[in-house]
């Protein structure tokens, strides 16, 4: 039975929503509540997130725009608009992967008043997959070949080929519905220019907008057509912007000026010190974020001609030595890393994959931190000191490496052990940050850009959205490597490059069994790991935010907008 | 000096003209992009596409253009629309901003209350405070005050916003719970008691902003009264028997002004450009938090008006200090 | 009559080798008065001071400001550790050190560039009426100029050719000095050409005009003798602005690499940790006020031993 697509959410989504009706034990009438105040350090600058893209601005909207399904806090889809989850076991999803059909909840209003129906979410695809459009969640929206509505309650989704992963059009915060009355003047090259529609857009979440300032605050006040009577026990939100981390988290740990603070990257005997006031609890929880070191497969040398560094006509004199990247690898103590950085809101790890359990594998292979296994492996690879000046050399050549990473606390502070640990199996190591507008800008002008790679080693984090790791690994092929003949785009960072791995990936495409995907997922993951080390991993981040003592229904959910559940908050006594 | 003054302005549009060539080729050839901010799930060829969505894709030079003919010309219809009622501008784009693809200058004026408050506030409270402890420091050089002043003021000007604002924050927000440590900016004040709020939210701000424009302001007043003390005029004018009030008021006073008007005209259009590390210690949001979000997102279009509107404020003090040049010392002509 | 402003001045007791004739030159007169001003000699002596203790203290406190000994991480002062350790246990009194050389001498760097170029425009632009309308549109140009995308854009055109000619460390120092004097020294500019306007009109110029003085004597004798007070005040303001300019550009990336430590960065490092460990803030802040401090009263007292009128009495 290779189609049990029965993807792992369906079956626990049904098994979860007792559990959100258990959040009704404290009901009453909408708004009892009075004001909940939220503050995000980075301020939302549009409330339409097919328009941006940006984390914040996602969030924002999500509060007042919903998709049909959601992911919960462990990653289990969840249906909000829709009425069940559609799966191959169900009959939602065709035997052949290539159409899947959403059932949607009956008599759901708009805030305006009106009714939803399927035209809104056909108009939705439409709006996004208009080609002047720039719609930043396209991707969502690849393979899809025809969005129909079959009638007023049913939407058909047909893919142009099999989907073993058809969860990603009108799935999570990043494709809600957007309201077809409101937006339908607004497809194409027009999109920019709704200004009124894109900060006020209309929704069936929990509020609407009363004002929208941009990248400053928004105020919203409860939709008085939420489908739940009693919800939202906030009458109104207020979601403030701005300003650094530490402040947030003091503005919720401290004064208790506000109640949910998202995102606190911050040390955590800060946090821990913030807590110590009792105004509010720090909660963290874990998605598939990897902090990680890429190691350049090819030579970033200035002395190469420009157009010909970190490309592959040149590969790395270092690294391209297997041994050399292992032993910087097992030179690293990741849970020293962990306890320093992320406390409670981190887990070492050596995987690129590190979530949910089916896609993640059990190589350990990097831990424990093994500085004398490092010195051999360099030995063996002829890297010797034989100057005597504590650096390794072979061929009248330094083993000198440039490090990377853009500013950030957290990242200096790994930047520093971690030269530590290297200079100690004799490698010289030089450290450059990089202001993140930049560094993780695409600019093909500039040299500082991740993608350009212009050092020998970087460090960053990337996750993917949702739980199917098909599309993250599917970045490492020979064909996505960042040159001057792609304006330096592509996400293939280090340069790896091999046939079997991309043989193997095509394998993950054509299989729909579950736990078939994972074997080969887990394939992939070791790969680039533990078998290749081209990517280094290093800590498993959590997501810390915060809230106060007297704000309840709380669920940290990092495989959705954070603010998923807020119409189940309540303030407790 | 009324010819030198149109002369002035007049020559001022190509000067400003040729400063918004200068600032676009500058953010044209600064790296950044800004699909900075969008998460890194999102592929490249999306991101290519939104490019393509913000204008991106057409050569800079009509880029230029269309810019210059928005701001020039479309944003000057809107204000007359707004005011009269009118439709000459309807249908016609706007400076947009890409982070919020909403008009720019409709940002800028929704900014402007908080930023006037708080950096307005505290460059009036700022020079007033600087003014007489600049004038009373140098009429009792190397007196007790004198010390004190300059101390304190050196030790203000040294000490970064981004500590002091936090060093506040920890005394009277937490510690103490005096003073919100988060700006309201949709306080509305309408009677005594939202006054009072409006007061409580601005106080620690201010007090950071005023500190540094108080040491900067009160050194200068300090040091060219010092050099005007001993001058011959001012024995000349003791010698006839003038009050000490006239002669430090009026006589030695005005012949200082010169370099205080400088820094003083110098510091009101960054009033303007807001005060970047403050606004954001205390989340409120004005000008300066709205620059730098825009050049962290590489929002050009918002960044190149904004500095735009920077540069004419900067153009027009400086004449304005120019003009005060010829007030305050009449041998002083530039015709 | 009396003359409150010159009052303390006036008790100082004649130097009885002013007695002595000619051969002594006027800067033994200039060091004379400046050694009668106290608060100049406490500065001096300070400032004197830090640099020794930045320049030779390695010497003596050996510890490496980059090691890392995890296991005396947020320690309090001690024997080992006279200023406390960082959350890496890293030595404080060892990153002060090494800090202080770095912040000092980009301070003072960046503070003479900065000067020198306000200088040299704002006396042309005052003195030169031709070339007046020019220099200061070229100021208010600069003026202008966003500061951030300037700094990318001067970093990303100069970085690699000044690493690649003078190795990475001394590369982004002439960088960020390059980059904080030529973005601060306009407002000197500008004030020195208000107070070049109202000199040039004074009578004692009109009088050396008279007698035929060439522009550059004129200039070297009579105007820049005469705006040396704002230059002074320029130089102290200078000096703070551009050590914590330094530590906002390692805060956004554009500075030092953050296992360089600066006075500056100490003290945005630790501002997170204001509350546990307050001692952490204190020292960056009170090297830095200090030095600044220490600077202002040098100028005092160097303006004062420079203006004859002063020192003849």
């Amino acid at each position: 039975m290779k189609l049990k697509t029965a993807l792992l959410g369906a079956a626990a989504a049904v098994a979860l929503t007792p559990v959100m009706a258990t959040a009704d034990a404290h009901t009453g009438e909408r708004g009892r509540d009075g004001e909940v105040k939220v503050i995000y350090w980075q301020a939302v600058s549009i409330l339409n997130p097919f328009l941006s893209g940006g984390t914040k601005d996602v969030e924002g909207a999500s509060l007042i725009l919903e998709p049909l399904g959601r992911y919960d806090q462990d990653g289990n889809l969840v249906p909000f608009l829709a009425t069940e989850i559609p799966t191959v076991a169900n009959g939602g999803v065709s035997e052949d992967l290539t159409t899947i059909t959403w059932k949607l909840k009956e008599g759901i209003l708009w805030s305006d008043g009106t009714p939803f129906t399927s035209a809104d979410v056909v108009f939705t695809a439409e709006y996004c997959m208009h080609p002047e459009g720039g719609c930043a969640q396209l991707a969502k929206f690849e393979g899809v070949e025809n969005v129909e509505a079959i009638d007023d309650l049913t939407v058909k989704v047909t893919f142009n080929e099999p989907k073993p992963n058809p969860y990603l059009p009108f799935m999570g915060g990043q494709s809600p519905i957007l309201q077809a009355a409101q937006f339908a003047e607004c497809t194409g090259a027009r999109a920019p220019e709704c200004t009124d529609e894109n900060f006020n857009p209309i929704g069936t979440g929990p509020f609407t907008v009363t004002e929208f300032r941009p990248n400053d605050v928004i105020t919203m006040a409860a939709n008085p057509n939420y489908r739940d009577a009693s919800k939202p026990a906030f009458a109104t939100l207020t979601l403030k912007g701005g300003g650094d981390a530490a402040a947030a988290g003091r503005a919720v740990l401290e004064t208790g000026e506000y109640d949910y603070a998202w995102n606190l990257q911050l040390a955590p005997e800060v946090i821990a010190n913030m807590a110590a006031a009792g105004k509010g609890v720090p909660v963290s929880a874990f998605g598939t974020l990897v902090e990680r070191l890429e190691m350049n497969m090819t030579d970033p040398s200035p002395d190469l001609p420009e157009g010909e560094r970190s490309t592959a006509k040149h590969p790395h004199p270092i690294l391209s030595d297997i041994r050399v990247r292992e032993a910087l690898s097992i030179a690293i103590d990741r849970d020293l890393l962990v306890e320093i950085g992320y406390g409670q809101a981190g887990r070492a790890t050596c995987n690129l994959v590190p979530a949910p359990a089916m896609y993640a594998s059990d190589n350990t292979s990097c831990m424990p931190q093994d500085l004398d296994r490092a010195r051999a492996l360099l030995d063996e690879a002829g890297w010797s000191d034989t100057n005597g000046d504590g650096v390794r050399d072979k061929d009248g050549k330094k083993l000198a490496l440039l490090y990377q990473t853009s500013v950030n606390a957290v990242r200096q502070d790994f930047q520093a052990l971690i030269k530590q640990w290297w200079e100690e199996i004799g490698v010289e190591v030089e450290l450059r940050q990089i202001d993140a507008s930049v560094y993780f800008g695409g600019d093909p002008g500039s040299p500082d850009t991740f993608q350009r790679f212009y050092a020998d080693v970087e460090m960053y984090a990337n996750n993917f959205d949702g739980t199917d790791p098909e599309a993250y690994l599917a970045a490492y092929t020979c064909d996505k490597i960042p040159s001057p003949e792609t304006q330096w785009q592509g996400e293939n960072i280090n340069r790896f490059c091999d046939p079997a791995y991309e043989e193997l990936l095509a394998e993950l495409g054509r299989t729909g069994d579950l736990d078939e995907r994972g074997r080969i997922a887990k394939a992939l993951n070791d790969m680039l790991t533990k078998d290749s080390h081209v990517i280094v991993g290093l800590v498993d981040r959590g997501r810390v935010s915060a809230h106060s003592n007297t704000l309840g229904g709380v669920i940290l959910n990092t495989w959705d907008s954070e603010l998923w559940n807020a119409a189940d908050w309540y303030r407790t006594e | 000096m009324l010819t030198f003054t149109i002369r002035r302005l007049i020559l001022s549009v190509p000067t400003l003209l040729f400063i918004a060539l200068v600032i676009f080729l500058l953010l044209e050839l600064a790296p950044g992009d800004p699909m900075a901010q969008v998460p890194m799930t999102v592929p490249p060829e999306v991101k290519e596409k939104m490019r393509l969505a913000l204008g991106l894709g057409e050569p800079g030079h009509i880029r230029f253009w269309k810019w210059l003919v928005q701001f020039f010309w479309i944003e000057p219809l809107n204000l007359f629309d707004h005011y009269f009622g009118t439709t000459f501008a309807e249908g016609k784009l706007r400076v947009i901003s890409w982070q919020t693809r909403s008009p720019v200058m409709d940002i800028v004026v929704q900014r402007l209350p908080q930023t006037l408050w708080v950096v307005g506030m505290a460059y009036i409270v700022g020079v007033l405070i600087a003014l007489p402890i600049g004038i009373y420091s140098a009429y009792r050089q190397y007196s007790l005050f004198d010390q004190a002043g300059t101390f304190v003021s050196m030790i203000g000007y040294s000490v970064p916003p981004f500590f002091s604002g936090v060093l506040l924050i920890v005394i009277f927000s937490v510690q103490l719970g005096w003073f919100p440590s988060i700006y309201d900016t949709t306080h509305v004040v309408n009677d005594w008691a939202s006054f009072k709020v409006q007061l409580r939210q601005m106080i620690m701000p201010v007090m950071v902003l005023a500190l540094q424009t108080t040491a900067q302001i009160s050194r200068y007043m300090r040091a060219s009264m010092l050099d005007n003390l001993n001058q011959d005029y001012v024995r000349t004018a003791r010698s006839k028997g003038m009050s000490e009030m006239v002669v430090v008021m009026v006589h030695v006073l005005r012949n200082s002004m010169i370099p205080v008007v400088t820094v003083i005209a110098l510091g009101v259009p960054s009033i303007f450009g807001g005060a970047i590390i403050t606004e954001q210690v205390f989340k409120v949001n004005g000008i300066g938090q709205l620059l730098i979000t825009a050049i962290q997102a590489n929002d050009l279009p918002m960044v190149q008006t904004l500095t735009f509107i920077f540069a004419i404020l900067i153009v027009v003090f400086n004449l304005i200090a120019d003009i005060l040049y010829g007030v305050l010392d009449p041998r002083i002509r530039y015709d | 009559m009396t003359e409150p402003v010159r009052a303390n001045t006036a008790v100082v007791p004649p130097q009885p080798v002013r007695v002595a004739p000619a051969p002594r030159s006027q800067w033994w007169g200039v060091w004379d008065q400046f050694r009668t001003h106290k608060g100049a000699l406490a500065g001096l002596g300070f400032f004197v001071f830090i640099l020794l203790a930045v320049t030779l203290g390695p010497l003596l406190w050996t510890i490496d400001p980059t090691f890392i000994d995890i296991r005396a991480r947020n320690q309090g002062p001690s024997l080992a550790h006279p200023f406390g350790t960082d959350q890496l246990g890293r030595d404080t009194l060892a990153r002060m050190i090494s800090g202080g050389r770095t912040s000092v001498s980009v301070g003072l760097m960046a503070m003479v560039l900065s000067l020198i170029l306000g200088t040299l425009v704002g006396v042309l632009a005052g003195y030169f009426k031709r070339l007046d309308g020019l220099l200061m549109r070229f100021t208010d140009l600069f003026l202008a100029l966003p500061l951030l995308p300037l700094l990318l854009v001067i970093i990303l055109l100069f970085r690699d050719p000044l690493r690649a000619a003078f190795g990475p460390e001394t590369g982004i120092f002439i960088l960020i000095v390059g980059v904080i004097g030529i973005t601060s020294w306009m407002q000197t500019a500008r004030i020195v050409r208000g107070d070049v306007l109202a000199l040039k009109e004074r009578e004692f110029v009109l009088a050396a005009r008279s007698i035929g003085t060439p522009n550059r004597r004129m200039i070297t004798r009579h105007i820049l003798p005469n705006v040396l007070s704002p230059i002074m005040v320029s130089a102290t303001l200078g000096i703070a602005n551009a050590i914590i300019t330094e530590s906002a550009l390692s805060f956004l990336g554009l500075g030092f690499p953050s296992d360089f430590p600066t006075w500056g960065r100490l003290l945005f490092d630790s501002t997170d940790y204001l509350q546990q460990y307050p001692e952490r803030v204190m020292w960056p802040g009170l090297a830095i006020s200090l030095t600044v401090l220490s600077v202002n009263y040098i100028g005092d007292g160097l303006r004062d031993a420079l203006d004859p009128r002063i020192r003849g009495r």
